[in-house]
């Protein structure tokens, strides 16, 4: 049997821990998909008192929406700063993209404080429950996002600055964080528009 | 002479963990190895606990009329040894296989992500001792129009809706008290642990196979911790979210699966055998795995339809997720969808008759050698048909709707959950004992052992089936003494203790020859995979260089060739390469780098228990507790450095 000294050997040419971000990607489709697919069923059943039209504002969550699209472009800004070695840049944008995803949380929360004062409370009935639960976890995912931009924010200001290599590194977090972002256009076309 | 010099110590704001023996050593390491045996010794541990939840049940089970345990005892032992068996004994014991055999399967040094397996290894703990600290702080009151007494003792203060959890049973309303939610946040802490596992092990035979190792070249057990991981990552997102709902259900007022507030409890049923069937074969698989190796090492003959048995094992994990209304049958779906998982049930008999005609055609003619692993790989064959043939019984809607709910189904489970499973799991135990220890098991005590499960098994788990259709009812805690079920009933805790004894002869053996044991050789079975062609204990490096692999079977094709009749025949420099191979796994020649113990994956883990304590009692402060031990565990995670070199040097 002959040996050689290739550890580690990626025979796939993707980084490891890219594909680790991918398969945890892959399931949280089915944490989506499994809250949605509850959303959908309990809205469309016949439940008394407030619907989501009654409270919502569509000009107001179609602009924090917006503000959190934005934010995707900013992270590509941001890994396009780091491909090119400029970490000055790579900073700004990946400080941009954070409260981008801050300003989107703001809003959400202050969105929710509006539907209460209006009487849409968690225990209004199902469909409330099953709003707040699914948009709840979802603002969930975009808060630990905007903790992983800041905190790689924070290992950007050391000497060594970024790489794209190596542990939290920034496309591991840009994965994630598109994520979030095209998970929020699906749910707002299903939770809003439709 | 080589010797193993300490990893230099880089800066970071925690001083790294450097010791390599004692306590420390294990609560910080991120070796696979020690993990996996952490993990089984710990998942053992709970198997105990779980078959003496067994036995009291049984105790109260074996007069008519018995009242050695309240109804309430009852329902919280019977809920206590389902979830237990399944998510703190099988699964973690299956996560120990994956973890020691995994890497050295696919000839690689650790898995993807090493502090990530700590880290699930150190959450499956955390969230275990969480479930069971219902016994200490959970209480469990009596419910509005029952007949259970207001005061239950510590036994019967833990979770008490049935492992399934069937909403509205595990609701507020009926399970009072805080027991049922120990259940669902416990298993929410579990889930996790099993969601990072599994990522972990996708990534890992993904990328980190070596050269050579081609897919179609990867041992079955490989394959089969494969498909087990796809199963886990798709199927436990919808009981986490299922266990959500319950959770806001009963602690924040909502109604998801209460009827009064619009609500649907079948829904829950849904969401939680979509996850449950999976789960099935999730306990099984890694059983299917490890005899897909056992058998065709001590038939001494390849794996007979290796591709077969690769696809009929992705064919199962695929079709189990479409066959979960065949748990609902006795609910109400509409005929259609009866008739429709009637049919899917009857297909997945399909691959899993495929799996046992591979085996009993690698049997076939070989020269079998009739020792411990092989007996129990034999005897998981025969009940597991039998457990799979009483399975198929309920795709027939009719019978299945006289069966539900009664022993029979008891039966059925435990033939394949355990008479497969755990038959499966012992067979790996004993088959990989001399390459984790370096020991040799005592053969006549490991004979005794099979011998005395087998007869247990069969006693305790064959009559079930006739209680269960002369009609004794699963989860009730007592039965009349006219209706004649008495004598079936002593012989199945007959059984049930015959079983106890055979896992201490197991425990006798296992503890006696881990000490006293011969030495192993690194390949005392002539087997066929990777972790065969490296010293007994494994070096905690693993392999010394990375291994080429040539093809299926590659280091059975380095021992023996065929002769024109296609029978094997040693190599003649067969004694000569193992000599070497000896040698050369114990004097790795190169700089080795393995990943640095760390203390982080533990602290993180630590926070979720608070964080699940802090939603039961909706307090602030223990919140507060478990985010920043979250957050300290996070930091230093991101913040410490990756990789130091241990540095191995040649000193003559």
């Amino acid at each position: 049997m002959s040996s050689s000294h290739s550890y580690p050997h990626e025979p796939t040419g993707v980084e490891t821990r890219k594909l680790g971000m991918w398969v945890f990607l892959s399931t949280e489709i089915l944490f989506f998909g499994t809250l949605i697919t509850t959303f959908m069923i309990f809205k469309g059943s016949d439940f008394p008192g407030m619907k989501l039209t009654d409270v919502y504002d569509i000009p107001f969550t179609s602009i924090s929406s917006f503000i959190l699209l934005m934010s995707s472009l900013t992270m590509v800004l941001a890994h396009n700063a780091l491909e090119a070695n400029d970490q000055e840049k790579t900073r700004v944008w990946l400080l941009a993209t954070a409260m981008l995803g801050a300003v989107f949380l703001a809003g959400q929360i202050y969105e929710f404080t509006e539907f209460y004062h209006k009487g849409f409370e968690l225990t209004t009935n199902i469909f409330s429950s099953s709003f707040y639960v699914l948009t709840g976890f979802h603002g969930l995912h975009v808060f630990i996002g905007v903790v992983l931009l800041l905190a790689l924010w924070g290992i950007g200001q050391r000497q060594k600055g970024l790489t794209l290599e190596g542990g939290m590194n920034l496309e591991f977090v840009a994965l994630y964080w598109h994520f979030v972002d095209i998970v929020w256009i699906v749910l707002f076309t299903v939770v809003y528009l439709i | 002479m080589t010797k193993i010099i300490e990893p230099s110590k880089q800066s970071s704001i925690f001083r790294r963990p450097s010791s390599e023996t004692g306590i420390w050593s294990w609560i910080t390491t991120v070796d696979h190895k020690r993990i996996g045996i952490m993990y089984g010794y710990a998942a053992f541990f709970f198997l105990l606990i779980g078959g003496l939840e067994a036995l009291i049940l049984r105790i109260q089970l074996s007069q008519p009329d018995n009242n050695f345990l309240t109804a309430a005892e009852y329902n919280a032992m019977f809920t206590m040894h389902g979830t237990t068996m399944i998510f703190l004994a099988i699964m973690p014991i299956s996560a120990a296989f994956f973890n020691y055999l995994l890497p050295l399967q696919i000839g690689a040094r650790d898995v993807a992500f090493p502090r990530l397996n700590a880290l699930s290894f150190w959450i499956f703990i955390f969230g275990g001792a969480f479930l069971y600290s219902t016994f200490i702080f959970g209480t469990a009151g009596a419910p509005e129009g029952g007949y259970l007494a207001e005061e239950v003792g510590w036994l019967g203060s833990a979770p008490n809706g049935g492992w399934f959890g069937y909403q509205p049973n595990a609701g507020m309303k009926y399970s009072p008290g805080t027991a049922m939610d120990y259940w669902a946040i416990g298993l929410q802490i579990l889930g996790i642990a099993s969601l990072i596992s599994a990522f972990n092990f996708i990534t890992t035979i993904i990328n980190m196979r070596t050269e050579g190792m081609r897919f179609m070249r990867m041992p079955v057990f490989t394959w089969m911790t494969f498909a087990v991981s796809f199963l886990l990552a798709f199927s436990l997102p919808i009981i986490a979210i299922a266990l959500f709902y319950v959770t806001f259900d009963r602690k924040f007022g909502t109604t998801f699966f209460l009827t009064e507030g619009g609500g649907d409890p079948i829904l829950w049923q849904h969401l939680f055998w979509l996850f449950g069937h999976p789960e099935v074969y999730i306990l099984i698989l890694p059983a299917f795995g490890i005899v897909s190796e056992v058998l065709p090492t001590f038939s001494r003959k390849p794996l007979f339809g290796y591709a077969a048995i690769v696809f009929a094992g992705f064919g199962i994990a695929f079709i189990g997720f479409g066959v979960w209304a065949h748990h609902m049958f006795a609910s109400a779906i509409s005929p259609v969808a009866q008739a429709g998982f009637g049919l899917s049930t009857m297909v997945i008999a399909v691959p899993t008759g495929v799996k046992i005609f591979n085996w009993l055609g690698t049997i076939w003619g070989g020269k079998l050698k009739l020792n411990t692993p092989m007996l129990f790989s034999l005897g998981f064959i025969g009940m597991f048909v039998i457990g799979g043939l009483s399975g198929v019984t309920h795709s027939i809607v009719p019978a299945d709707t006289q069966q539900t709910d009664t022993y029979y189904v008891v039966a059925h489970f435990h033939y394949v959950l355990f008479g497969g499973a755990l038959f499966g799991i012992f067979s790996g135990l004993y088959y990989w004992f001399p390459k984790v220890w370096g020991k040799m098991y005592n053969e006549s005590l490991g004979k005794i052992h099979f011998w005395l499960m087998m007869i247990g098994f069969n006693l305790t788990f064959g009559p079930m089936h006739w209680l269960g259709l002369q009609g004794q009812v699963r989860r009730t805690w007592v039965y009349a003494e006219e209706t004649n079920l008495q004598f079936w009933n002593i012989v199945v805790t007959v059984g049930a203790f015959i079983i106890a004894l055979s896992i201490i002869v197991f425990m006798i053996n296992w503890i006696f020859s881990k000490r006293n044991g011969e030495k192993a050789p690194f390949d005392p079975w002539d087997a066929r995979t990777l972790e065969w062609t490296i010293p007994s204990p494994t070096p905690v490096w693993n392999f010394s260089t990375a291994p080429i692999v040539k093809s299926l079977d590659d280091f059975w094709h380095t021992k023996y060739s065929e002769d024109e009749e296609g029978r094997a025949v040693k190599r003649e420099e067969a004694d000569q390469i193992l000599l070497e191979l000896e040698e050369d796994g114990l004097n790795p020649s190169e700089h080795i780098a393995l990943p640095n113990p760390s203390y982080f994956p533990i602290v993180l883990a630590s926070g979720l228990p608070f964080l699940g304590y802090a939603v039961i009692y909706k307090s602030i402060p223990l919140a507060l507790i478990g985010t920043v031990l979250l957050l300290i565990g996070g930091f230093g995670w991101g913040t410490e450095p990756l990789e130091e070199e241990i540095h191995i040097d040649s000193d003559e």
